[in-house]
């Protein structure tokens, strides 16, 4: 056990050797960028473009996600194990949201149509536009929201 | 060691002091953390719960046999009951039979024991899964006597019917279900971390992966898979948590949610499920099949590659059981083709096991005798699968008794066969005494003979059409001819017959435990590690030296040795 | 009871110390655990236009400055583990008790943020979006605090200098809750 742990910490002594070393200051800088990318994800939809917004919001979670796993859980330098084991989790999570999605998401198909699901949008909608909320145009939606509105119990 | 606080440098001075310590009665058996006695506790907690299990089952089987008259133990079976029944049969059994007794008794008897090891790696951890456990089985059985009758909505719990309490009727009984299942979720996600923990860093010096006993890896795969498959069904019952006593609309259609989406979440773990439970069963029969024929186990590496691919598709196959609930059709295509694919490893892997008995020294002892109706029972209940994985053959006979009998061949082998296989070939290591192998084959053959009589004619009820979910069928004239009535019947009757050779076992386990004949540390004469030490092993397992391996673990009937195994243990 | 450790916790076959791949696993049970929530939000999301509506009520201002407060938590945390590395247990324990004040302020933030959207009238169980929102937050904030209780813990021993190879462990956790809120600020704030 000694020497294979020895050899753990000779990765990170041998991963300082080349970095800019695992020290405080390092830590410091990396979440400072992290600090300024959280600006730049919440600035970044207010412009309302959607790409933007996709690109500002998620890729930067990508990219501050990456930032943490790699300098503050030195996963860069951890065994390759570790990485199967969290692979484990994300691959079995991407195909269950493949699998599943195909369904939740459709709501109309050859020979149905989730019907439930089209009457919450179209009340969702009516109710969330505060443009549309006093118009006499929706009367008939309202009605579809007035059946398929939250139970309150 | 250059940096004194890093790693764990201090455990060396702790470790190896613990043998000396004294431990009192409340410490060995109410609050142990010696993994042996956790086992044992997982064994007994089970075995307990399978008593509820078993009532359940005889309850509303005599109620399809006769409907309506008074049962005996039981009286008149309303239909909320006879829905609370069969809910709480097949949770139960599953649940707090199945896991607890194949994975975490035998896991935390076994993993330790067989990797060469003094304990678990976390051994405060591992009583804290099993008081975890023991609550979730507390919740469970409290849940039935709650006002309202215990939750009726079928083990699956489908909502809308289980997230209303105006639909289910059950306000409390279904949200202490719910609970119930979470909590022994989370007691075996914690288990499960301490299985493969062990199994990966605390294997003797030598031990190579293709020196680790069968039982140990397939309890490891099996922990991986409940882990991986868990999680979104977790997450799941939260939400169904929050649609029953907050009144969120997650599983809804009314709020504009999707009972569709529990379906899925559900199943994503549930079929996982089946091979969670189904490959520490098959491991176990590897072991007695190797030790009981004196062969190595033929293709080792064939075997584990067959348990890996088998875990890995078994996550591509879960909508096969919402082939009719909705699901898009084509899905159900890509289901299919995934399910039959599921047959070939796991076909594989049986036939393997016949390979090692070919050209072996067959000792029909009760274990083999066990491990081979074991492969037996299981060939019927793999094969009616085929018809049910086919989505077109499923659409009739979806919910059916032959989905009944089908899956009853498989999870019976399983949790049942299998962990008779393992209980009685490891019985003389965890109690230090030996089973009465009359009574165990009395029992053996009375009870292989009965679960046929009883599940075979299920497959004829449900091609004439039985639903599962019927109370009553007098009801329905063209479904209770004296045909179909007299095979219910008959299958009762075996029910019957089968619960009353179960006190043969439960005779012989207990008498056995304290009266059978002493037990010498091998019996078997087998070669992996745990039979190289006292029967029963003492705290600590291997006393001051942990052994050392030098060979794998199915060393039998080398030519050139005077004895016919070879221990892993000792040296060359 | 004397902390009680046997020798199995001590080897490690596969090379990776034993509290630290345990911890792996329990984030990888984690990951699907989350996942399960998440990819269901996602599904929703991305089939229900009106879920984009709903969410333009959150609160921006909180969210972001949770993640910040999270953020500089995580910074705490892998400082605490910088001077555990180095023998330093009283100066690793000080850095968790700042881990720890950010665990507080993000719930204190969290609970005001709450209470203020639910004086508004955005309940549970408003909106399937609304439901998402409190159900995939509160889980997040669930494992927020465990983690505060599990670090208190761990300050106990690391201030005697004692197993302070779990600072790292439990900062290894930290990171992980840090990393889900990450996803969560864009997956329920930001994107409209």
């Amino acid at each position: 056990m000694s020497a294979s742990h020895a050899a753990h910490h000779d990765d990170h002594d041998g991963h300082a050797g080349h970095g800019a070393a695992h020290g405080p200051a390092r830590y410091i800088k990396i979440w400072a960028v992290l600090c300024v990318l959280l600006v730049i994800s919440v600035l970044g939809p207010e412009l309302e473009i959607q790409v933007v917004t996709l690109l500002t919001a998620f890729g930067i979670a990508g990219v501050k996600a990456y930032l943490v796993m790699k300098e503050f859980m030195h996963l860069d330098v951890e065994k390759p194990i570790i990485w199967y084991i969290l692979a484990t989790g994300v691959v079995f999570i991407g195909m269950f949201f493949a699998a599943v999605s195909v369904d939740v998401m459709n709501h109309d198909g050859a020979r149905w149509s989730n019907d439930a699901a089209k009457r919450a949008v179209v009340a969702g909608l009516a109710a969330g536009d505060p443009a549309n909320h006093h118009g006499a145009a929706e009367h008939h939606e309202a009605e579809g929201a007035a059946e398929a509105a939250p139970a309150q119990h | 060691m250059n940096a004194p606080a890093h790693g764990h440098d201090h455990v060396h001075d702790d470790g190896g002091h613990h043998h000396h310590h004294e431990m009192t009665f409340v410490e060995k058996y109410i609050f142990p953390t010696d993994h042996k006695y956790i086992g044992k506790q997982y064994l007994l907690t089970g075995m307990l719960m399978a008593v509820f299990g078993g009532f359940f089952a005889y309850a509303f089987r005599m109620q399809l046999a006769w409907p309506g008259s008074d049962i005996p133990l039981f009286g008149h079976m309303s239909p909320a009951e006879y829905n609370a029944a069969v809910t709480n049969h097949g949770t139960i059994m599953i649940f707090w039979v199945a896991m607890p007794v194949l994975i975490a008794a035998f896991g935390n008897f076994l993993i330790p024991l067989m990797v060469g090891a003094d304990d678990m790696v976390f051994p405060r951890l591992n009583r804290l899964s099993y008081q975890i456990f023991l609550v979730s089985a507390i919740v469970i059985v409290a849940s039935l006597f709650v006002p309202g009758g215990g939750f009726g909505g079928a083990w699956t719990a489908y909502p809308p019917l289980s997230g209303d309490s105006a639909y289910n009727l059950t306000p409390l009984g279904s949200s202490l279900w719910l609970v119930a299942v979470a909590l022994e979720f989370v007691a075996f996600l914690v288990g499960g971390i301490n299985f493969i923990v062990t199994a990966m860093n605390a294997r003797a010096p030598g031990m190579k992966w293709t020196d680790v006993p069968m039982v140990v890896w397939m309890i490891c795969i099996a922990s991986i898979l409940f882990m991986a498959s868990v999680g979104p069904l977790m997450a799941g019952a939260v939400m169904l948590l929050f649609d029953q006593t907050l009144h969120t609309g997650f599983f809804d259609p009314r709020q504009g949610g999707d009972p569709i989406l529990w379906q899925h979440l559900f199943w994503f773990f549930g079929h996982p499920e089946v091979y969670v439970v189904l490959l520490p069963a098959t491991g176990m029969v590897a072991e007695v099949v190797a030790v009981h024929s004196r062969k190595k186990l033929f293709g080792y590496k064939t075997i584990l590659f067959t348990a890996v691919g088998t875990g890995v598709l078994s996550f591509f196959v879960w909508a096969h059981h919402q082939f009719i609930a909705g699901i898009d059709p084509r899905m159900a295509n890509i289901f299919t083709i995934t399910t039959v694919l599921i047959s070939i490893p796991i076909a594989e892997m049986m036939f393997l096991y016949i390979a090692t008995l070919y050209g072996g020294s067959i000792r029909f002892t009760t274990p083999m005798l066990w491990a081979l109706g074991f492969i037996f029972a299981f060939l019927i209940g793999g094969v009616t699968g085929i018809p049910l994985g086919a989505s077109g053959a499923d659409i009739y006979l979806h919910d059916s008794y032959f989905v009944i009998a089908h899956f009853h061949f498989t999870f019976f082998p399983i949790a049942f066969i299998g962990t008779f296989t393992g209980l009685t070939h490891w019985f003389p290591k965890m109690f230090g005494r030996m089973m009465n192998e009359t009574l165990g084959k009395i029992h053996f053959w009375g009870t292989i003979i009965a679960v046929h009589c009883l599940f075979l004619p299920m497959f004829v009820l449900g091609l004439a059409g039985h639903h599962r979910r019927i109370y009553d069928y007098t009801n329905f004239p063209e479904l209770s001819t004296p045909f179909l009535t007299n095979i219910g019947i008959f299958a009762t009757v075996s029910l019957l017959v089968l619960l009353a050779f179960q006190f043969v076992f439960v005779f012989n386990f207990f008498y056995s435990m304290f009266k059978g004949p002493v037990a010498e540390a091998n019996p078997w004469k087998a070669g992996s590690l745990e039979w190289q030490c006292p029967s029963p092993p003492p705290h600590g397992n291997f006393g001051e030296h942990l052994p050392t391996v030098y060979r794998g673990p199915y060393e039998y009937s080398v030519p050139g040795r005077d004895k016919d195994y070879w221990p892993q243990s000792e040296p060359a | 009871m004397a902390e009680f450790i046997p020798v199995a916790n001590t080897r490690s076959a596969s090379g990776v110390p034993t509290g630290k791949l345990a911890l792996y696993w329990l984030l990888c049970s984690e990951i699907v655990i989350f996942g399960g929530v998440l990819a269901s939000y996602l599904m929703h999301r991305l089939a229900h236009p009106e879920f984009g509506l709903q969410a333009a009520h959150t609160n921006v201002y909180a969210g972001t400055i949770n993640t910040f407060v999270l953020l500089t938590s995580s910074l705490m945390a892998v400082l605490a583990h910088s001077a555990a590395e180095h023998g330093d247990g009283k100066k690793a324990a000080k850095y968790l008790w700042f881990t720890i004040a950010g665990a507080l302020m993000f719930l204190c933030i969290k609970a005001a943020e709450w209470t203020s959207e639910i004086q508004h009238g955005y309940t549970i169980t408003s909106s399937p979006f609304w439901s998402f929102y409190y159900t995939a937050a509160g889980i997040h904030a669930s494992h927020v605090i465990a983690g505060a209780l599990v670090m208190l813990w761990v300050i106990q021993s690391a201030k005697k200098n004692k197993y302070l190879y779990r600072v790292e462990n439990v900062g290894l956790y930290w990171h992980f809750v840090d990393i889900v809120w990450i996803f969560l600020f864009p997956l329920l704030y930001i994107a409209k």
